[in-house]
This record gives structure tokens, C-alpha cells and sequence, in this order.
């Protein structure tokens, strides 16, 4: 093969030979402009990069190969529909080309953010080491406020977020009967988007002034005044809401019109219910933290002044708008979860979910009043006072949807036969902790006791109660839950349980004394803190480490098991939902005949009871239930 | 405990249950968790946060006896490939855990409010101070009190005080943990809250919002009073205003100077000097100032004294090599009278190694 095709059709060449010309662009298009305008320099550096920004991810994702079809669709020519890969991955290579397999992307997916979650993990490491003892120990303060600040925006838009879009990219489509997702381009688009914006955050390092300082809530009027490695947060969030926003149309689309003859609504699993609810918010709510960042561009670049008093401008306005996203992103970073673990509660204790319906309906309420919370995260930011009390009252009201579905998963173990593998010991930890992260939750709801906490470390120990103990500890029950069917081998049973046992052990270690801190008097996003701060410190810093290095064993026993590791029946699990029908991995389209639905999805104990039927068989008969055992499952034989 | 082995195990379960929630909640009231309690509003708001914890111990406890009997009592034997009962649901369980929870968050919230009603009162005899922050220190006004300023927050002890806080730049916070209130200070806005200090000592001030480099810096001290003593405060602030402190140092310039070096001034903080036995490393060492004064000030055309001046009042002026713009605040020429300013430059340059040669 000659260069020339290779660097004319998709791929990488093309999308490394995109770089350069998209930078001579905004080059080009800055100078042209400026000397028009007979501005003196002509090339403006700060200029130069913002246009760069914009132009150098689109170039990648042209270049690798994600507007083909539609270029060639529009412009006439004849369409290749598989032109990218095809269904499918033959080789390793094949993920790192674009794919339009929803199992692939959903690898994808779970891959990239995993390699994001390390970055961010590694910044929190550095971080703990300088908050070690009080003083300057590694990093001066700038680099400090750097860290922290990509650290939260990594491990939010770059791991939670998007990991969840990955899991339930590879598992949605296959529990609802549905061969692909219902828009496979814009699912790839929605992929290739991610990693553009992960990497211009962590470019931001490598820039004058240094990375991103503001925290990821790059409050207004500091946003708009701190050196050019704002605009790397400013763009960047673009590129993942956008990814975020299409994979959750994506999301909606395929669940609305793709079940599987007979699913209707109320057989749906929840872990589908979740999504679809989570999906919702994306729509609903992303636009918001998209707006907000357009200000604040708008005000670094363009002169505008949206958050400059002087000029008119309101500086809360900025609170608002971002908080109008960001308080529903935390429930977009825990419904995914929710579904997660009644999935593996109802499977690993054998039992059906107790009370379905309102386990869909608290999914529901939880996205309704998550609308009507977002000033509870000022209420020392100056904004009506009024605004307060209503405020505290809609979300200590969350409490109780929330308290359905933790009571409703206790009921679910209520007399089952529990298997304590490592999915279930990750959905008992997230219960646990998940349950303090909403008390102190509480205590955040309450004017009076957030006017002393809030801004504290208080903060930071809920924050990270709730999404790692809660969202994070989800993470790890689905991977370890749906890894037999991704990979088609079994992880290690006993490093999963270490792996468990030591998070669970350092998780707390680490952030349970950030509660005393933080109520002591000790202020979150410091380099240096008071003396009287240092004992507690240097035990959360030495747990963190430790709490650092159990992570190590998850990634050894995803790694070996992938390429060692047994191999995994269909149904290790004996489960009831449509994607344990199938082997593992899935066949390339998914079924072979396409599933009817004849039940719910947790009929465990109910005698004969099946969720899904494929072809025109007759229900199995309790002799023979729906993938029962090891055996390779009734579904693939004929 | 005999009748512990032998009892039905959800006996066993409901008598664990309840040890665990004395002791947990024994512990959670028994750790110190708030700093010293000076104000009226720290009162209130401590017992608030001990309810909470009280209401929130069974709650905690009883969603891990449920998780924990479970596992124990339906655990599956090796090979047990049986299902557990299919119990799809119970309406009157399900009603009981959203109206008892709607109970406890209601009541929570009522007395949440109260609570902040009660700490935001208006009180009679209130003075006001004016609270203003900037990159990265905060200043502070009495406009009642013959608009003295000070870089150094003095509070008489049983007065209600109405705090007005502004900012020069970007958001700061303005916190005082023993009092356990704060409220951001927002470009274009006043915001305001009202404490009472209710115990004499020295607490902390605090910036609570990420406001740049100089962030975790941004600390000062409040000193609470008895009312005498907060007087005679306000009279030599007046006095020293007027003369650069001369007359409280008995005419002692070296003591005047060290007198606003460490105390109003707040240079300690990033300067190391040690006559005044500070050791800040944010800002210049100023040990060797008079010769740094002799060789900037030739580089400005500045005699040493107007170098000093200029590096006092106008920070940004000229940068030392190696120190970052900003990084001073620029509020010394209105929080420091031209008198004082003048009994710095002298000090300074004296004790920097000016007269010693």
C-alpha cells in the first residue's frame, strides 16, 4: 500500500496529518483576521491556541475516520456502509480504529476512561503527597491548584461519566434484544470525541501558566482572568458534554424503539430503567454546563462580559447555570450505578427485586427533583436568600427515593441465597458506604450546618463517599459482574476479593477522617493547611496510598484473566436477563434469533418463570430453566 | 450471654443492633469535632449537628444489621444452586420506609430553619464592619467607629457585629470557623451576615473560596476583646494613624515599625525578617533589604527609601527576580496612613541592615 491512500482513507495517518493542517488553519485564520483588523501582533498566541483547540479535535476525528459515511452521504458519492471496520474486533487493532459494533465501542469506551481514571489517580497520589505535611513538599501552590483541579475533571468527565456510557453501550443492547445501538455512527462519533478532550486537559500541564487552576467548577470571575490552560478546561468540557449529550440521544433512541418483541416498559431490567433515566438528565441538563463554558470562553476571548460587574455582568449568574448541570451530573454519575447493583443483587442473592416498580419510580422522582436542587450548593454564595429554604427542602425530599432504593436492595437479600463473589462483596461496600455518603448528605442539605461546612473538607469526604464508595464501587461490580460475558473468560475470584477488601479497608482510612478535618476548621483546594491539621493528614495521606496500590490488583487480574483467565460459560452466573442468553462474548450481531420476551427480568425462585424466549420454542419448563448451570445456553444451539 | 447462643438470631440481631447504636452513638458525641465555640450562632449550630448525628446513627446501624444478618444467615453453602423466595414486594413495608424517612427529613428541615432563623436575627447595638478581600489578604473598616482600618480583624467581646463583605477581584470567602459562619465576598455584590462573639481569645479567618495561587495563604486571625480594651484598640489605631505609632512606642520608631511589621501590617505571613523573628517565604526575604533597596532602587532611578515606598504601596511596580506578580496585596496605601507607611520604610531599611553597615 502506498502512502497516498494510507494518508487519504480514514485511519491514523490521516488523523496525524490532520494535526499540523488544522493548527496552519487556525494559524492562518488568526493572522488573516488580525491584519484585517490591522492589530498589532499579528500572530497572538492565546488567540492562536483558542482556535487550535476548537480546530485540532475536529481535524482528529475527521481524520480518524468518524464523518465518512455522512461526507460521502452528503456530498453525493456512493456510501460505504461498513467502510470504517466492520462489526466486530479480529484483531487489538481493530479498537483503535472506528468501529460501529456497540461491543466494541462499549470495550472502547471502558478501556480509555479506565486509562484516564489512572492519570487522575496518580494526580490524586501527588496531591496527597503534598498535603503529606503542612508546607510546601513537591509542588508549588500553582501546580498544586492544577492537580486538583484536573484530577476532579478527569475522574468526572473522563472516568464516571463516560464509564457508565461504556458498560451500558456493551450491556444495553444485548438486555434489551436489540442487535446494535439505533444510531451505530453516532455512537462511534460519540466515542472518538472522548479521548480529545481527556487529552487537552491533561495538555493543559504543558502550557504557560500551567494547567487549569480553578477547580472543575471554574467559577467565574477567576476563570476568566487565569492564563491559557483555562481554555483547555473551557474546550475540552465541549467536546465530552457533546460526546455525552449524543451518546445519551443514542441511549433514548434505542430503548424507546429497539426492545425485543414483549419487553414492554415493566420488564425492562432496571439496570435499563437506569439509563434511561440517567439518559434523560444528559439531554436535559448538559446543555447547561455547555452554556456556562461558552461564557466564559466568549468572556476570555471575545471581550464579552458576562461575568464582569463592572461592565453589567453578574457573577452568580455563573453559579446557577453550572450548578443547574452539576448538581443532576451527580445523579448522572449514581443512576447508572443504582441499576448496576440491583442487577447484581437480584442475581448474586437469587432473589427477585424487591418492589420493582417503585425501584423505577425513585429512578423517576430522583431525576425530577434533582432538577429543582442546584442552589444548595450556594448557600454562602451570596445568592436571594429566599432561594435557601426551598432549596433545603427539595433535596433532603431526595432522601427518600434514595432511602427506597437502599431499603428495597436489603429487602432483595432478605431471605435469598447469597453468593458472596466479588460483584456482590463491591455492591455490599457500595451499600454501606454509599449509605453514610447520604447522611453526610443530609447534614449538607441543612443551611445552618453547610453556612460552617461548606468549602471544607467535609465536602471533599462526601463528595468522595458518594462517588467513589457510591459510583466508583459500581464500577467495579459491573466490571466484575458483566467481565465474563465481555471478555468470555472469568476474572480471579480471590484477587477480586482482595481487591475489594483492601479498597474498602483505605477507601475509609482516607476519607473518613477528611469529615474531621473539614468540621475542625481545615478549607478544601489549599496547598498548605495549619499546623494543628497535621496528624490527621498524614494518616488520610499514608491510607491513600495504600488505598492507591489496591487498585494495582484490580488491574492485574483484568489484564491476566482477559488473556488467562478460565473460560467463561454463557450464564456463569445463572442469570435471568437477555444478554446471559447469548455466549460469551456475544456473537457478532448479537442473536442469532431474535429474543420474545415472555416475563420480568428477576423471576429467581418463581417455578418455571423465564424472562425471554428465543424463535418459536415454547418456554423452557422449570426442568430446564433459562441458562441453567454451566451448560452452554438452550439459545445458540440450533 | 447464654441466652445470646441460644436465641432466635433475629433476636440476636435486634440486641447487636441496639449495643451498636449506644456505642456509635456514645463515640460520634464523644469526638471533638468543632472547633472552640465563639460566638452565639456556634452554640446552635453545634447541637444541630449532634441531633443529626443522633438520628443518623440507627439509621446507619440498621441498614447494616440488615446487610450483615443477611449475609450471615443467607449465605449459600458450597453448590447451593437454589434460589432464594420469590417476594416480589410488600406494599406496607414499602409504605412505612418512604413515610417514616419523609418524617425524619421533614422534621430535619423544620429545625434547620429555625435554627437559621434564630442565627440570622437582627440584634440591637450591632456594629458593622466592613470585610473586604482581595488577592490575598483581606482588610477590614468600623464606618461607625471613626472609619479606622486595619489589616487586623479586633472584635469587642458580646457585641452583635454585622460584617459587609466585599472584594476587590475575583470570590473570596470570609470564615471564621469558631464562629461557624462564613459567606462568600462576590465581585458586584455586598454580601453580609451577623455573628456575636460571645468569648474573648484570638480565632481564625479563613478564605474558604478558591480564589488563586495564594489561596491556602489567605489566613489571618481575629482577636475578640473585652470592651475596654477593644476601646483603647480603636484609640491607638486612630493615634497611630495620625503618627505612624510614635507616641504608643514612647518614640521608639524601631519598636513602631516592628509594632505595624507584626501586628497591623501582617507582613509576617510571607516575609522573612529576623527582627521581627518571622520566617514567611511566600514574598522577599527582607533580612538584606537595605542592600537590595541600594541595587533595585539604582535599577529605577529610586533613592532606597522611595524603593521601599514604592514596593509597599505599589507591589507590582517592580518584581524581585523570582517572585510572581499579584502575588502582594496592593491594599497597603489605603489600610496603612502615609504615616505609617513612612515608620516602616524607616524600620526596614533599618533593620535590614541599613545602619549596621
Amino acid at each position: 500500500m502506498t502512502l497516498r491512500p494510507k494518508l487519504l482513507g480514514p485511519g491514523w495517518y490521516r488523523a496525524a496529518l490532520s494535526q499540523p493542517l488544522s493548527f496552519l488553519f487556525a494559524l492562518g485564520l488568526v493572522a488573516g483576521v488580525r491584519s484585517l483588523y490591522g492589530y498589532d501582533p499579528v500572530l497572538d498566541w492565546t488567540a492562536i491556541t483558542t482556535v487550535a483547540l476548537l480546530a485540532m479535535p475536529l481535524g482528529f476525528i475527521v481524520g480518524i475516520g468518524c464523518f465518512d459515511y455522512w461526507f460521502r452521504w452528503a456530498s453525493g458519492a456512493p456510501t460505504v456502509p461498513e467502510d470504517h471496520s466492520g462489526h466486530g474486533a479480529k484483531t487489538w487493532r481493530d479498537y483503535f480504529k472506528v468501529n460501529t459494533d456497540h461491543k466494541v465501542i462499549g470495550i472502547q469506551y471502558i478501556v480509555t476512561t479506565f486509562f484516564f481514571f489512572i492519570v487522575g489517580g496518580l494526580m490524586a497520589m501527588l496531591i496527597r503527597a503534598e498535603l503529606a505535611q503542612p508546607g510546601t513538599q513537591f509542588v508549588d501552590p500553582n501546580t498544586y491548584n492544577g492537580l486538583f483541579s484536573v484530577h476532579a475533571s478527569l475522574m468526572i468527565f473522563l472516568f464516571i461519566i463516560p464509564v457508565f456510557a461504556g458498560i451500558a453501550n456493551y450491556v444495553i443492547p444485548l438486555m434489551i434484544g436489540a442487535p446494535d445501538m439505533a444510531f451505530p455512527r453516532l455512537n462511534a462519533l460519540s466515542f472518538w470525541m472522548l479521548p480529545t478532550a481527556g487529552i487537552m486537559m491533561m495538555a493543559s500541564f504543558f502550557v504557560e501558566g500551567g494547567a487549569f487552576a480553578t477547580g472543575w467548577t471554574a467559577y467565574a470571575p477567576i476563570s476568566t482572568e487565569t492564563p491559557i490552560g483555562q481554555q483547555f478546561f473551557t474546550i475540552g468540557v465541549q467536546f465530552a458534554g457533546a460526546s455525552s449529550i449524543a451518546t445519551a440521544l443514542n441511549f433514548l433512541v434505542t430503548i424507546i424503539t429497539m426492545r425485543a418483541p414483549g419487553m414492554t416498559f415493566w420488564r425492562m431490567p432496571l439496570l435499563v430503567w437506569a439509563n434511561f433515566t440517567t439518559s434523560l438528565l444528559v439531554v436535559i441538563a448538559t446543555p447547561f454546563i455547555a452554556g456556562s463554558q461558552f461564557f466564559v470562553l466568549l468572556d476570555r476571548s471575545l471581550g464579552t462580559h458576562f461575568f464582569d460587574p463592572s461592565a453589567g455582568g453578574d457573577v452568580l449568574m455563573y453559579q446557577h447555570v453550572f450548578w443547574f448541570y452539576s448538581h443532576p451530573a451527580v445523579y448522572i454519575m449514581m443512576l447508572p450505578g443504582f441499576g448496576i447493583i440491583s442487577e447484581v443483587i437480584s442475581t448474586h442473592a437469587r432473589k427477585p427485586v424487591f418492589g420493582y416498580r417503585m425501584m423505577a419510580f425513585s429512578l423517576v422522582a430522583i431525576v425530577i427533583l434533582g432538577f429543582t436542587v442546584w442552589a444548595h450548593h450556594m448557600f454562602v454564595s451570596g445568592m436571594a436568600d429566599w432561594l435557601r429554604v426551598p432549596m433545603m427542602i427539595t433535596t433532603m425530599l431526595i432522601a427518600v427515593p434514595t432511602g427506597i432504593k437502599i431499603f428495597s436492595w436489603l429487602a432483595t437479600l432478605w431471605r435469598g441465597v447469597i453468593h458472596l463473589t466479588t460483584p456482590m462483596l463491591f455492591a455490599l461496600g457500595f451499600i454501606t458506604m454509599f449509605t453514610l455518603g447520604g447522611i453526610s448528605g443530609i447534614m449538607l442539605a441543612i443551611i445552618p450546618v453547610v453556612i460552617h461546612v461548606s468549602d471544607t473538607y467535609f465536602v471533599v469526604a462526601h463528595i468522595h463517599y458518594v462517588l467513589f464508595g457510591g459510583s466508583v464501587f459500581t464500577i467495579f461490580a459491573g466490571l466484575y459482574h458483566w467481565f465474563p460475558k465481555i471478555t468470555g473468560r472469568m476474572y480471579d475470584e480471590r484477587l477480586g476479593k482482595a481487591h475489594f477488601w483492601l479498597s474498602f479497608v483505605f477507601f475509609n482510612l482516607t476519607f473518613g477522617p477528611m469529615h474531621l478535618v473539614g468540621i475542625d476548621g481545615m478549607p478544601r483546594r489549599v496547598a498548605d493547611y495549619a499546623e494543628n491539621f497535621a496528624t490527621l493528614n498524614a494518616i488520610i495521606s499514608i491510607s491513600s496510598f495504600l488505598f492507591g496500590l489496591s487498585f494495582l490488583i484490580f488491574l492485574y487480574n483484568m489484564i491476566t484473566s482477559w488473556r488467562y483467565g478460565p473460560k467463561a460459560s454463557g450464564n456463569p452466573w445463572r442469570a435471568h436477563s437477555i444478554e446471559w442468553q447469548v455466549s460469551s462474548p456475544p456473537p457478532i450481531f448479537n442473536f442469532d434469533e431474535i429474543p420474545t420476551v415472555v416475563g420480568g427480568p428477576y423471576e429467581y425462585g418463581v417455578p418455571g418463570a423465564v424472562h425471554a424466549v428465543f424463535g418459536d420454542k415454547k418456554a423452557p419448563t422449570r426442568a430446564a430453566p433459562a441458562g441453567g448451570g454451566g451448560a452452554p445456553p438452550p439459545t445458540n444451539t440450533d | 450471654m447464654r441466652f445470646l447462643r441460644r436465641g432466635h438470631p433475629l433476636l440476636k440481631m435486634a440486641i447487636f443492633s441496639l449495643v451498636a447504636m449506644v456505642i456509635g452513638t456514645v463515640v460520634s458525641l464523644w469526638i471533638d469535632w468543632f472547633p472552640v465555640q465563639a460566638s452565639t450562632a456556634a452554640d446552635d449550630i453545634d447541637t444541630l449537628y449532634d441531633v443529626l448525628l443522633i438520628a443518623s446513627v440507627p439509621v446507619f446501624v440498621l441498614v447494616m444489621a440488615v446487610a450483615i444478618y443477611s449475609v450471615t444467615a443467607f449465605k449459600a453453602k458450597p453448590g447451593d444452586m437454589s434460589d432464594g423466595a420469590p417476594i416480589h414486594g410488600n406494599t406496607r413495608l414499602e409504605v412505612i420506609w418512604v413515610t417514616i424517612p419523609f418524617i425524619m427529613v421533614s422534621a430535619a428541615a423544620i429545625y434547620g430553619w429555625i435554627v437559621l432563623d434564630d442565627i440570622e436575627a437582627k440584634q440591637p447595638n450591632t456594629m458593622i464592619v466592613d470585610v473586604r478581600g482581595q488577592q490575598f489578604a483581606w482588610d477590614f473598616t468600623y464606618p461607625d467607629e471613626g472609619k479606622v482600618k486595619s489589616n487586623q480583624l479586633y472584635l469587642p467581646v458580646n457585641r452583635p457585629v454585622e460584617f459587609r463583605v466585599t472584594t476587590d477581584d475575583v470570590l473570596h470567602d470570609f470564615w471564621v470557623p469558631e464562629f461557624r459562619l462564613k459567606t462568600d465576598a462576590v465581585p458586584g455584590l455586598t454580601t453580609k451576615f451577623r455573628a456575636t462573639p460571645s468569648k474573648t481569645g484570638t480565632y481564625n479567618v479563613v478564605c474558604a473560596e478558591l480564589c488563586g495561587i495564594g489561596h491556602s495563604t489567605m489566613r489571618n486571625t481575629v482577636r475578640v476583646l473585652p470592651e475596654k480594651d477593644f476601646d483603647a484598640w480603636l484609640a491607638k489605631q486612630q493615634g497611630s494613624e495620625a503618627d505612624g505609632g510614635a507616641a504608643a512606642a514612647g518614640g521608639d520608631m524601631t519598636a513602631a515599625g516592628r509594632d505595624l511589621f507584626t501586628g497591623d501590617g501582617g507582613c509576617t505571613a510571607c516575609h522573612t525578617l529576623a527582627d521581627a523573628e518571622s520566617v514567611g517565604a511566600l514574598g522577599p526575604a527582607l533580612d538584606e533589604l537595605a542592600a537590595d533597596a541600594e541595587k533595585y532602587g539604582k535599577q529605577e532611578g529610586q533613592s532606597p527609601e522611595e524603593y521601599v515606598k514604592t514596593a509597599i504601596v505599589d507591589p507590582n511596580a517592580f518584581l524581585v527576580p523570582n517572585f510572581s506578580e499579584g502575588v502582594m496585596p496592593e491594599n497597603f496605601k489605603e489600610t496603612l496612613s502615609a504615616e505609617e507607611i513612612d515608620t516602616l520604610v524607616k524600620y526596614l531599611l533599618t533593620v535590614g541592615g541599613g545602619d549596621k553597615g
